[in-house]
């Protein structure tokens, strides 16, 4: 994985230092809150309804055992003993004192870690496959192309005061892991007719109130032109996005209000007077540099292992296990779901168990994933028993990764300042009423994807069932969409009418997924039963006569 | 319809309410306003502690039978629905009882 320089270890060092001023000046008055909020809001600090969050980057999900244990140290020293991995693959702790931060910002930095561009409007942590080097079907790994988008955003002059904020993921496989059309912009690393690697880049997706999904916007960039390109997009973004209206200032709105051709004119345009006069390229050596940090582990001549499909470990394997592109490995799924748990919390010991289970087993890295689930790419076959053996003991072998109780799910209003309802608790009673693994296997891959509030943290229009927490005078209520998708086969799930009660949603869906069941054909996914149906069928059942819709 | 006053403080975050020209962290021991104009005046007194770095973002919120009337300060009040080992639950028991629970682990700041 990749490892500071230099540069890298005195720029973090000198970042956390100006903080510590920053908070110093703060809390002896020299500084007021509104001069404060956005310095701190640049170092990842929210204050949220219970206390200050933090907000941790994880670029591209990678983490190495070491990191996990400074994770663990400080959820264990200055928050509560837990952390809470995001759908950015980034962790926050929902517990920090302001006066620690500098300390827990320090702390971070000797891990090679720090919370620089986790908010403001800015380019965010860049996100990608989380199978990244692991799975069978990528062209190549994505994550040197992350990285080397990260290091030309980090404090990009031109781009630190967007008119809002920018994500960018990285994809390099024909499955996208990686949510790319719900991104403002986004590289899917491809190869054209002639067999050479190189971009499609997309533009203008996103979620919260207005949902879009990308389009293309360069067929096959080069891959040398690559920021060349990218600066292109963000110029006209910088000169065109609306500054006037949070709600309209996000790429998507830009994006979708002049079209595809007009945008990718522009963009061109862009790109060819960046290029007249003088651009960023970016050499082979120095790529081949950045590639070299994320050079695969030096893997063992196995061969293919008939794995057990039954028993305890057999479904763990089913459902948890995905093929690897080296024979005698697998990439492991270490779900966050536990029946009844919060997704995406684990604890500080947990943390730990993970790291000495990663030095056992000789895993150098491990991977946070937008489904607030952590990925063990490189995984020996024969090792999986004993994995898996270690992962019932932390109680973190739950065997249902892509299925219906693998719910992402925001903080909701049971942390968050932004929320209009909770959604952690309803995520909760939706996984207990279908904790049965034989029912869940029955049901298949169907995910679930809740928010509690319009701004989408837990990826709601994208779910293939999907739910919106909503306040409606001061009472909780919850939307109900079906057929998002955030994979290759893009969607933007549709609202299917009035709110449910706290107490009437899990009904709902569970009287949604009999639907499916009832009139699926064989080898259909809820998806692709409701894109052949559609809304009707669900609608008519959903509303059963118990329940209260809301207006 | 009666208010308390609220804000969060500025060092650690944690929630605060107001009583008697201070604040203190259980919702139960709040001073009640039943009177706009004095809710306005506690508010305006409060902005004096914003001026002083100790606190931030004052605010009233409405209460019916001394309890919040939205879930948002319900949670507040509490803490986490979904971890009620933490949050002021754990310190004060839940909201609407005073009854001790076993202490949360933590130092108190105090201002």
């Amino acid at each position: 994985m990749y490892r500071y320089d230099e540069f890298d270890a005195r720029f973090v060092a000198e970042r956390t230092e100006q903080f510590r001023f920053q908070v110093q000046r703060r809390l002896n008055g020299e500084l007021t809150e509104d001069q404060f909020k956005p310095l701190r809001l640049m170092n990842g600090l929210y204050l949220q309804l219970h206390a200050y969050m933090l907000r941790i980057a994880v670029p591209y999900g990678t983490l190495s055992a070491r990191q996990l244990r400074k994770l663990a140290e400080i959820a264990r020293k200055y928050d509560k003993g837990y952390g809470h991995f995001t759908t950015r693959q980034n962790m926050q702790f929902n517990w920090p004192k302001l006066k620690d931060v500098p300390d827990i910002l320090a702390e971070l930095a000797t891990v090679e870690m720090h919370c620089i561009q986790t908010s403001g409007n800015c380019i965010r942590n860049v996100t990608a496959d989380h199978f990244a080097g692991a799975a069978a079907d990528e062209i190549e790994d994505p994550r040197p192309v992350a990285e080397l988008i990260r290091q030309w955003s980090s404090l990009h002059p031109e781009f630190s005061f967007l008119p809002r904020k920018f994500k960018i993921a990285v994809i390099a496989a024909p499955h996208d892991r990686a949510a790319l059309r719900y991104h403002d912009a986004a590289v899917e690393i491809v190869k054209n007719d002639e067999g050479r690697t190189g971009y499609r880049v997309w533009v203008g997706g996103g979620m919260g109130r207005t949902p879009y999904l990308a389009y293309v916007v360069g067929d096959f960039v080069e891959k040398p032109d690559l920021l060349g390109f990218l600066e292109a997009i963000m110029r006209v973004y910088n000169e065109n996005g609306r500054r006037d209206n949070i709600f309209k200032a996000r790429i998507k709105i830009l994006a979708h209000s002049i079209g595809e051709d007009e945008m990718r004119e522009r963009v061109l345009r862009e790109f060819q007077e960046i290029k007249t006069s003088g651009y960023l390229q970016v050499p082979d050596e120095e790529r081949a540099r950045i590639a070299a940090y994320f050079a695969p582990p030096d893997f063992e001549r196995l061969t293919d292992e008939a794995l057990p499909t039954d028993g305890d470990l057999g479904r763990w394997i089913v459902n948890n296990v995905t093929p690897h592109k080296q024979p005698g490995y697998a990439v492991a799924t270490i779900s966050l779901k536990p029946i009844g748990g919060v997704p995406g919390d684990i604890s500080a010991d947990q943390l730990d168990a993970v790291a000495q289970l990663m030095d056992d087993f000789g895993l150098t890295e491990i991977r946070a994933s937008h489904e607030q689930n952590l990925v063990l790419p490189h995984v020996r076959q024969k090792d999986l028993p004993a994995v898996f053996a270690r992962l019932q003991v932390l109680g973190l072998a739950t065997p249902n990764a892509g299925l219906i109780t693998d719910i992402i799910c925001c903080p909701g209003l049971d942390y968050c300042d932004l929320a209009n309802a909770r959604s952690i608790p309803v995520a909760q009673e939706i996984a207990k009423r279908f904790a049965d693994l034989d029912r869940q296997e029955d049901i298949g891959e169907l995910k679930i994807k809740m928010s509690g509030c319009i701004n989408a943290c837990g990826h709601h229009h994208a779910g293939h069932i999907g739910i919106l927490g909503v306040d409606k005078k001061g009472v909780e209520y919850y939307q109900l969409l079906l057929g998002g998708s955030a994979a290759e086969d893009a969607s933007i799930g549709e609202i299917m009418g009035p709110g449910f009660g706290e107490h009437e949603i899990a009904d709902a869906v569970e009287r949604v997924v009999d639907v499916y069941l009832k009139l699926r054909r064989p080898g259909e996914r809820f998806l692709d039963t409701y894109r052949r149906l559609g809304m009707e069928p669900f609608k008519n059942v959903a509303y059963g006569e118990q329940l209260h819709a809301a207006h | 319809m009666p208010q308390l006053l609220t804000a969060n403080r500025l060092i650690d975050g944690r929630v605060l309410y107001w009583r008697g020209g201070g604040w203190v962290e259980n919702l139960d021991e709040a001073e009640g306003f039943t009177d706009a104009a004095v809710a306005d005046t506690a508010l305006a007194a409060a902005k004096e502690f914003v001026a002083r770095n100790l606190v931030v973002n004052p605010y009233l919120f409405e209460v019916k039978d001394g309890r919040p009337v939205k879930e948002r300060e319900i949670i507040r009040a509490a803490g986490p629905s979904v971890r009620t080992d933490l949050g002021k639950q754990a310190k004060y028991g839940s909201t609407g009882t005073t009854s001790p629970a076993a202490p949360e682990r933590d130092d108190d700041v105090s201002i």
